[in-house]
């Protein structure tokens, strides 16, 4: 499609302004500019149908079918959207006396009683504005519990090698080393490299249980255990939780913080620049450190605002995405206490038969068929015999408007397609999608070659992702 | 197959190594850059910068993902192959050839494979 400069047509404007009925003021000809701004000139129909074709070519949940792995793109109900436009959570400010927002604070105070009782954490903070900045808030609880105790030499954040990249990323944000340890032969953490590594320079572990295998790591008691035994603390990353949300708590798995993903679990807005959400919950002698300011409840039942003297500091400005933090308060109402265990039981079913069934038509899944919320398809043999790689799957699936798994994710296995179906998608769904990857491997069994040139039905066809990263074009080029 | 030069030592981790002078040159192996794919963005460390034997002291990036480069030996950075910032393709078009970085002041040397120990080991992997 042509870009706005390319639709541009000199002397063109969205508003014709009546001639001037009022002395003309001339300004300093040093304030003047010498040439016009080279912006697009165009009218206000053409503008809108501009971004009116850029809006069909968008795919999101409402669009279809969106497996993205590790992502939980679940459907976003719209009483979620009603709620969170009532005048009393919208027409307010955020310096407003609190007197006068009790309404607000009381949400506030309610959801993060419900993520505590789901965690099973004592207390929580919904600033963090996404989930690795939650990662990078929990570390912040680690390094003041230890420094508050005096331990300096604590340095160092274990992580898994199939954890998210961001763990990694989050802990030397937030000043640490970090020593990766292997995964076991099924698929969980390495308990002997996990003992090998744990010393007085440890810090914490991060873990994401289930891991991005999505395999529950059965192990997870001693893990935790041995992490606490070296006098390190452990970070659940919650990433992953739709899976357990109601069956299992990571506080009672023996993790010490934990961040939630409203945009994943909590089904609200998500991708397309959320914006998001990573409260961080945390057992009551990590509470002191937390970010402030903290929803507090006074004798009287009155709601106000409380700063620790320990709290490691505003981590966002003031109380994070209040109105995500609202639609997801909607959400776990609106499930109540039965709903949110047979939510997280719909997305273990639906990934199970997914997985069972592309099993049947042939696809590799190296760890297994059964998982928790989401599975790994490994297309290496797939690859080896066709020439089609989890890339040309993935990229064909763009032709049936399904919107690919998440690819090359996690690294230990190397040409991995990872599948997250939700549970807010029906039976006719995943068959559909099925048909299709049982399509994908019909051709490239046919002809892998000509699964390189997919997609053959999208609006453009497969863009050369090393020269656009090599020589990337990153403003429009005037003749 | 991939290539693996006689002449030279390796890591578990995929960097090749030689030594001339006790300057230890690091780079990434055949068979490491055709397992990444095409490389788009190479980040080295500078010049005076230390390094440890098992520890990541460099990174490169291909369509798929980032990936560490760990250091064969504990020293500090002589020179660094700074060509290699604007043409990462260059790794993947002639590994032994697109170094990394020359390393002296060598105080550890991890352990090292042979061409024909690190074709057992490419073996194992592939």
């Amino acid at each position: 499609m042509k870009l706005l400069f390319e639709r541009s047509v000199a002397g063109r404007k969205q508003t014709l302004f009546p001639e001037l009925d009022v002395p003309e003021v001339k300004y300093d000809e040093a304030l003047l500019r010498r040439e016009a701004p080279r912006l697009p000139q165009m009218a206000e129909v053409d503008l809108g149908r501009h971004y009116t074709e850029l809006a069909k070519q968008t795919h999101g949940v409402n669009d279809g079918f969106y497996p993205l792995g590790s992502c939980t793109m679940k459907y976003n109900p719209r009483v979620n959207e009603q709620v969170a436009a009532l005048p009393g959570f919208t027409d307010i400010h955020p310096l407003q006396p609190t007197a006068t927002v009790q309404g607000c604070l009381r949400a506030m105070r309610e959801l993060e009683g419900m993520l505590q009782e789901i965690c099973g954490m004592d207390a929580m903070t919904l600033q963090p504005a996404a989930g690795a900045h939650g990662e990078y808030t929990g570390l912040l609880l680690i390094r003041a519990h230890h420094l508050a105790h005096g331990d300096t030499a604590r340095t160092k954040i274990i992580v898994p090698d199939s954890a998210h990249g961001t763990n990694p990323a989050s802990a030397v944000m937030a000043g640490f080393t970090v020593v990766a340890v292997p995964s076991n032969a099924e698929g969980g953490v390495d308990l002997d490299a996990l003992r090998a590594a744990v010393g007085p320079d440890t810090a914490g572990l991060m873990l994401t249980n289930p891991n991005t295998l999505g395999l529950f790591d059965p192990n997870i008691v001693e893990i935790c255990q041995i992490v606490h035994e070296a006098g390190g603390l452990c970070y659940y990353d919650g990433a992953n939780l739709n899976a357990v949300m109601g069956h299992a708590r990571p506080g009672d798995m023996g993790f010490d913080c934990v961040h939630v993903n409203l945009h994943k679990t909590f089904s609200t807005p998500h991708g397309g620049g959320g914006p998001g959400s990573g409260p961080v919950g945390c057992k009551a002698f990590l509470a002191p450190y937390l970010p402030g300011p903290q929803v507090v409840e006074g004798e009287d039942g009155t709601l106000a605002f409380a700063y620790s003297d320990q709290s490691v500091g505003k981590v966002r400005s003031f109380y994070g995405n209040f109105l995500v933090a609202v639609r997801a308060l909607a959400y776990i109402l609106t499930l109540g206490r039965e709903g949110i265990p047979e939510a997280s039981t719909g997305a273990v079913l639906n990934a199970n038969y997914l997985a069972h069934r592309l099993a049947e038509v042939g696809y590799t899944l190296p760890y297994g068929e059964r998982c928790m919320h989401e599975f790994v398809i490994d297309c290496g043999p797939l690859k080896a015999e066709t020439g089609a790689s989890a890339m040309d799957v993935a990229k064909r699936l763009l032709d049936f408007g399904i919107h690919p798994p998440t690819m090359y994710f996690p690294l230990i296995v190397h040409e991995a397609l990872m599948v997250e179906p939700t549970e807010t998608e029906s039976r006719e769904t995943l068959d559909e999608f099925v048909d299709m990857m049982a399509r994908i491997f019909a051709e490239a069994h046919e002809d892998g070659e000509r699964l390189h040139g997919a997609p053959f039905d999208c609006p453009i066809g497969r863009p050369d992702e090393v020269t656009a990263a090599r020589k990337p074009h990153l403003r429009y080029e005037f003749e | 197959m991939s290539t693996i030069p006689a002449e030279l030592s390796y890591t578990t981790s995929h960097e090749w190594v030689s030594v001339e002078d006790d300057v230890y040159t690091i780079g990434l192996t055949d068979f490491a850059q055709d397992a990444l794919g095409d490389l788009v963005f190479v980040n080295l460390p500078q010049e005076g910068d230390e390094v440890v034997a098992g520890e990541a002291f460099a990174d490169v990036e291909s369509v798929k993902a980032v990936s560490d480069v760990f250091s064969p030996v504990t020293g500090v950075v002589v020179e660094v192959n700074e060509d290699l910032l604007d043409a990462p393709e260059s790794i993947n078009e002639d590994p032994y050839d697109a170094w990394f970085v020359r390393v002296g002041d060598v105080s550890e040397v991890g352990e090292l494979l042979d061409a024909d120990a690190y074709e057992a080991h490419c073996e194992q992997e592939a």
